[in-house]
Order: C-alpha cells, then sequence, then structure tokens
C-alpha cells in the first residue's frame, strides 16, 4: 500500500497507459473472435434453443378456428358444451374448409385421437347440408362422433397456443382431460423402448470396443517404433474414410450373398447363409468397426507416454503382473480411457445412417425417430421434444467425464 | 513388448491373448476396407468372391453424368466453400483466442466448438426449423452454411494448438520493426502456422465431404451429394457401382492420411524446435 502510494504520477499514467493498451488487445482479440462467434450464436445455438420453443409451441387449432379455441379454453371438459360451441365449430369449419386451411387443424387434433383427421374432413365435405340451428343436432346427424366428449375433450387440449403434449409424450406420458398426467395409451408408449435400445446399443458398443481396443492401443504403444507407425496408419486409415463408405463395405460383406456368408458356406462352418444384415448383429459390427479409432487414438495418446519402466519397477517390487498393471498401469490410462468412452458412448447415441441401412425396423434408435417425425410426418413438435430427450442424455454424460478424468487425477496424485 | 526370458506360463497365456484380440482388431478393421475394393473391378454383377473376370465397367457407370457426376460436382462446390469459409472464420478466431485475455473466453471457446458435442441430428433438426423460417431449405448456401457450422470447430481446435508453439515475440518484433498488424499476420504469423490452418482446412473439406444426416435434413434433389447418392443407393439397390464410387473415396482418404500426417508432422516439428 505505501509503495503505490509513494509512486510518481509519470509511473501512475504508464501504468494506466499499460492498463489501456492492454485493453486494447482484449478488445482486438475479441473482435478477432466476434465474427465466428456470431455465425454460432445466429446459425447453432439459437436453432438448438429454438427447439426448446417448438416442442412447447402449439398454434395450429387456434389459427385455424380461433373462436373454437377460446370457448373450449373455458369449458371444464366435464359434460358435453352446449349450442354455441357446436354453432362456432360449424360456422369455423366451414369457413376453414372453404380456404382449404382446415387440414392443418385436423391433423393436429389427429395426434389426440387417431381417425379425428378424416372425421373432420368428411364434417367439411357435407358442412353445406347444416343449414341452421338447432346445430348441436345437426352436427351429430353428420357424425355421431361429434356427441362423444373425447373428441371435444381432444380439442380443449389442442387449443394452444402451447402444450406439454410432446414433451410428456416422448416419455410415453400424457395429460388427462381433468389435467392430472398418466400412462400414454399402449399404442402410443414406444419412446421409452427407443431410449433404452438407444442407451443400451450404445452400451454394447462402448463394451466392443473397450474389449478390443484398449489391447491395440496398448499394443501400439508398446511395440517397437516401425511396426507402431504401421499399426497406427491400420486404425488412421479406416478413421479417414467416409463414414458411409464403410457402412457400404459392411452391407457389402454381410449380405445373404455376401463375402461373410460365401466364406463360411466354403468353409464348410456353415450349411445355410446366416443373416448378419437388417438385425442387431450387423449394428453392432458395423457401430463397431466405426467408432473404434475414436477410443483407440486418445488411448494410444495417453498410453504413449506411460514410461514401460514404471510397471517394470513395480514388477522388481514384488507387484504380481495383474497388480501392477491394475494399480499401477490402468490408472494412469483412465483420462484417455475416459475421454475415449465418453467420445464413444455420445456419438453413438447420435447415430441414425448405419442402424437405418443395416439395421431392421427394430433397431433402429432415437435418431430415426426424429429424422421420421421432422422430414417425413412434419409434426416438428415430437420432432423437438425427442430431440430435447436425446441432448439431455448427452448432456448427463458429461459430469461423468469429469468425474472420471477428475477421479483419475486424484488417483494418481493421491 | 517383449516378453521376459523368465516368464511365467499365465504370463505366456497372456501375451498370446493379447496379440490374438489385437490381430483380430486390426483384420476387423482394415478388413472390410481392402476386401471391398476389388470387388468394384468385377466383371459381373454379384458382390462376392470369386470374381468372375476383371472389368471397369462399373467406373464407366461412375464417370456417367448422372447420378455420380452431379453428385461429385454439388459436393466439391459445397466442400470448396465449406473449406474457405471455415478456414477463413476458424483461423481468425483461433489467433484472437489464442493472442490476448478477454473476460469469458473459456466460455467462448467451449460455444465455437460445441457442435462436436451435440449429436448431428439434433444440429441437423435445429438447422432444418431455422432455415424454414428464413427461406435457406433446399438451397446450396444453407448447405455450406449448416458445413460450415460442423467444420469449423476443428480448424479453431487445430490452429488454436498450432499457435501454442508459436513464438510472439517475432510479431512483437515485426511490429516494431513497423509492419501494420495486418502485414505481420500475413507475412510472419500465417506463414509460419501455415501447416496446422492447412490441417485445418483438410477436417473442415472432409467434414464436408462425409457429411450425410444434415444433408438428409436441409437439402433437396437439387443439392445430391455424393453421400446422399451413396445413401440413396445402398438403401435401394446396391450394385457394384457403389463399390466402385466407395473404392474411388478409399484411395482418396488414403491420400488425406499422408497429407494430414505430413502437416502434423511438420507442425509438430516447428514446435518441438521451439521447445529445444
Amino acid at each position: 500500500m505505501t509503495d503505490e502510494a509513494k509512486t510518481a504520477p509519470a509511473d501512475r499514467s504508464l501504468e494506466a497507459k499499460l492498463r489501456r493498451a492492454q485493453r486494447r488487445r482484449s478488445l482486438n482479440a475479441f473482435l478477432l473472435v466476434a465474427p465466428l462467434l456470431l455465425f454460432i450464436l445466429v446459425v447453432f445455438a439459437g436453432p438448438i434453443l429454438s427447439l426448446l420453443y417448438f416442442s412447447v409451441d402449439d398454434p395450429k387449432l387456434a389459427e385455424v378456428m380461433p373462436r373454437t379455441a377460446e370457448i373450449v379454453a373455458e369449458w371444464d371438459g366435464a359434460e358435453l358444451p352446449g349450442e354455441d360451441a357446436y354453432a362456432t365449430v360449424v360456422e369455423e369449419i366451414r369457413a376453414a374448409y372453404e380456404d382449404r386451411t382446415v387440414a392443418a387443424a385436423a391433423m393436429r387434433l389427429n395426434y389426440e385421437i387417431s381417425g379425428f383427421r378424416s372425421m373432420v374432413m368428411r364434417t367439411g365435405r357435407k358442412i353445406r347440408r347444416i343449414t341452421g340451428p338447432p346445430y348441436k343436432e345437426a352436427l351429430i346427424g353428420l357424425d355421431e362422433r361429434w356427441g362423444d366428449i373425447a373428441y371435444w375433450r381432444a380439442i380443449k387440449a389442442s387449443a394452444g397456443p402451447y402444450t406439454t403434449r410432446y414433451l410428456l409424450a416422448a416419455v410415453d406420458l400424457e395429460r388427462k382431460w381433468d389435467g392430472s398426467i398418466g400412462t400414454a395409451p399402449p399404442e402410443r408408449t414406444i419412446y421409452i423402448d427407443y431410449l433404452e435400445r438407444t442407451f443400451w446399443i450404445s452400451f454394447w458398443v462402448l463394451a466392443w470396443c473397450i474389449a478390443i481396443g484398449y489391447p491395440m492401443a496398448y499394443l501400439i504403444a508398446t511395440t517397437g517404433r516401425r511396426l507402431s507407425r504401421i499399426l497406427l496408419a491400420l486404425v488412421l486409415l479406416p478413421f479417414w474414410t467416409s463414414l458411409l463408405v464403410r457402412t457400404a463395405a459392411w452391407v457389402v460383406l454381410l449380405q445373404n450373398k455376401g463375402v461373410v456368408n460365401d466364406s463360411l458356406l466354403y468353409a464348410g462352418l456353415t450349411d445355410e447363409p446366416l443373416t448378419l444384415i437388417f438385425n442387431r448383429t450387423g449394428v453392432y459390427v458395423a457401430m463397431v468397426h466405426i467408432l473404434l479409432p475414436f477410443l483407440v487414438l486418445p488411448l494410444y495418446a495417453v498410453m504413449r507416454n506411460i514410461p514401460a519402466s514404471q510397471t517394470r519397477a513395480a514388477a522388481s517390487l514384488g507387484a504380481k503382473p495383474v497388480a501392477a498393471f491394475l494399480s499401477v498401469y490402468l490408472p494412469q490410462t483412465l483420462p484417455g480411457l475416459g475421454a475415449g468412452c465418453i467420445l464413444v458412448f455420445i456419438l453413438s447415441l447420435g447415430f441414425y445412417i448405419t442402424p437405418a441401412l443395416i439395421g431392421g425396423a427394430s433397431d433402429q434408435m432415437l435418431s430415426y425417430l426424429i429424422a421420421e417425425f421432422a422430414t417425413r410426418t412434419g409434426n416438428w413438435g415430437m420432432a423437438s421434444a425427442i430431440a430435447i430427450l436425446l441432448l439431455l442424455s448427452v448432456a448427463a454424460l458429461y459430469p461423468v467425464y469429469r468425474g472420471l478424468v477428475r477421479g483419475a487425477a486424484g488417483f494418481r496424485f493421491g | 513388448m517383449a516378453l521376459p526370458v523368465n516368464a511365467t506360463r499365465g504370463q505366456h497365456v497372456w501375451y498370446w491373448c493379447l496379440r490374438l484380440i489385437c490381430a483380430f482388431g486390426f483384420l476387423f478393421l482394415i478388413g472390410p476396407i481392402v476386401i471391398v475394393v476389388p470387388i468394384s473391378f468385377s466383371a459381373g454383377s454379384f458382390l462376392s468372391y470369386p470374381l468372375p473376370g476383371f472389368s471397369m465397367r462399373w467406373y464407366d457407370a461412375v464417370v456417367e453424368p448422372f447420378p455420380w457426376m452431379f453428385a461429385l460436382e454439388n459436393s466439391l462446390i459445397v466442400a470448396v466453400s465449406t473449406t474457405i469459409i471455415a478456414t477463413a472464420l476458424g483461423t481468425l478466431a483461433a489467433y484472437g483466442l489464442t493472442r490476448a485475455d478477454f473476460p469469458g473466453k473459456p466460455f467462448v471457446f467451449g460455444l465455437l466448438i460445441s457442435p462436436l458435442a451435440v449429436p448431428l441430428v439434433i444440429t441437423a433438426l435445429g438447422l432444418y426449423f431455422f432455415f424454414a423460417r428464413v427461406g435457406l431449405v433446399q438451397t446450396h448456401i444453407g448447405l455450406i452454411i449448416a458445413h460450415v457450422v460442423l467444420a469449423v470447430p476443428f480448424v479453431v481446435i487445430t490452429v488454436s494448438a498450432t499457435l501454442k508453439g508459436f513464438d510472439w515475440n517475432l510479431v512483437r518484433a515485426a511490429e516494431s520493426l513497423g509492419a501494420r498488424p495486418l502485414a505481420a499476420f500475413f507475412q510472419v504469423t500465417l506463414p509460419l502456422i501455415l501447416p496446422g490452418v492447412l490441417a485445418g482446412a483438410v477436417f473442415a473439406f472432409v467434414t464436408s465431404l462425409d457429411e450425410i444426416i444434415v444433408a438428409l435434413f436441409v437439402s433437396g434433389p437439387a443439392q445430391l451429394t455424393l453421400p446422399r447418392q451413396l445413401f440413396t443407393g445402398l438403401r435401394d439397390q446396391v450394385d457394384p457401382s457403389i463399390v466402385a464410387i466407395a473404392s474411388i473415396l478409399i484411395a482418396f482418404s488414403l491420400v488425406l492420411l499422408v497429407v494430414v500426417e505430413l502437416l502434423q508432422w511438420r507442425s509438430a516439428g516447428q514446435r518441438s524446435r521451439r521447445e529445444d
């Protein structure tokens, strides 16, 4: 403190100048980063965050039939609504049918009860027959399902502007008409199955990658220089080869009349071709093949720096080989193993192309559902909700990874 | 990993088990890639051995204007544009990130490389919705923007790693001799970090050339790329022309492997020279 107080004014201005120069350098550095930062924020972070919005956004019915949406929002859902509700529905279906906007609302209603879409479209076609009150009887006369309270509750659930149905449906739940949350009907409880399957496939792919990849990385790291380079190239070539090319190779090899089956038949190991493709076996084989380099390379990078003298020292101090490996070698490889595992697991959670080409109907993962909903059925809400489910699964794994690496560091130095 | 002379029986068993697993692993990795290549030269249309004879007929199918050459053209347009934009933006950002500290720098770095950590299908979905609203679905520009998002983290990581070994005194020297910052960058910094920048560019190029999931979401028939045509071909009808295009791509990855190894070897050499 006293030193600072004694500083001459000239020094202080020098200090201020220095600080100003540093600030300018910081600003310049930030300005260099700014274009990319802006780009990533607008084109990547924004769209990812917008998935949250699309998973609850529910504007369709209210856009097409605004007054119906208002009326059912106020209706308590206990008994069939009154004449004014029926009158509004008749009027708005008539208008929407003429404007050709009714299909969007009908599609939304169909998410609640399947068959609702065709019911609305048919009502639209015949709506000219209704000429005056009482609208309730007339509408039920067109289609008696208009007298079923379940359909009115479906309209209430679709009234928007926001809904939790997609997020709940992604975990096999639904909101009942009275506001309580319960299990969805059996034909819609498929999403938890997909989630479990996605994790299960990823888990087995990871297990195989560790079982094969750990010894491979060990061999590359500990063998002679010449052989090590060749073996590393054998890992790097597939790593650099296109994912689709490698998937194509497996499609060719695993076919019923493919190389693998022909070889097995030729060698007399089987009498008839095995089914190796369009099932789980094929998916595991191809996914392990594609992801194995992602485990081997980080492991090798860590193992390369572990001196062989350490294991020898442990052995000379009386440690049995297994004990020396477990207490001296393995802990030092954990950061590389952790990095490799998290990479393989996260990549496999998001796999889409390989299961789509090599798997059967029961081998598809969450990504497949997202693609189906987004590009085939155009159900943005459901696609977003499942994407959020997948994103949360991936995010949940990062603390595990950090804990693993920190645990490894503690193990080494503690 | 040689076995000591006084190894026990158990150690022998372990040693050979390990070798066996490794042999299986390396064969498994390289086998499929090696086995499919000769099939592309088959005279027949079966995708198995023994080959009925040698012919280039499947390569003739590949050089037909549609679909493969059309897909190749699109792939190259998109990949080259992606590479130029991603390399420029990524190098600039990496330079800024290593040049000086600013508040929130670790967070910014994390954000810039976050496209690597998000499953591709989620990125694809977000981009699809975004492009649908701004009218970029089924356009070349949309596909290029999407690929820049996916490719730019590789450039940032590679160039940042190269800049870690960079001697900033050289820039100070240039500036003290009167070079303006831009001149100092292009005449001093860039030539020295060029191997890293080129390695990043190769990563960006491959990322775009190999990308399929985002392409399936945001592109249309006019933006047919090689991976999309491969995907369609594999789903509908697998014939040896697919194997022929796969073989060409395998040869291409072999070239890339050598190029990247050389570049990394050069930039590593630069780093170690500096450490000496």
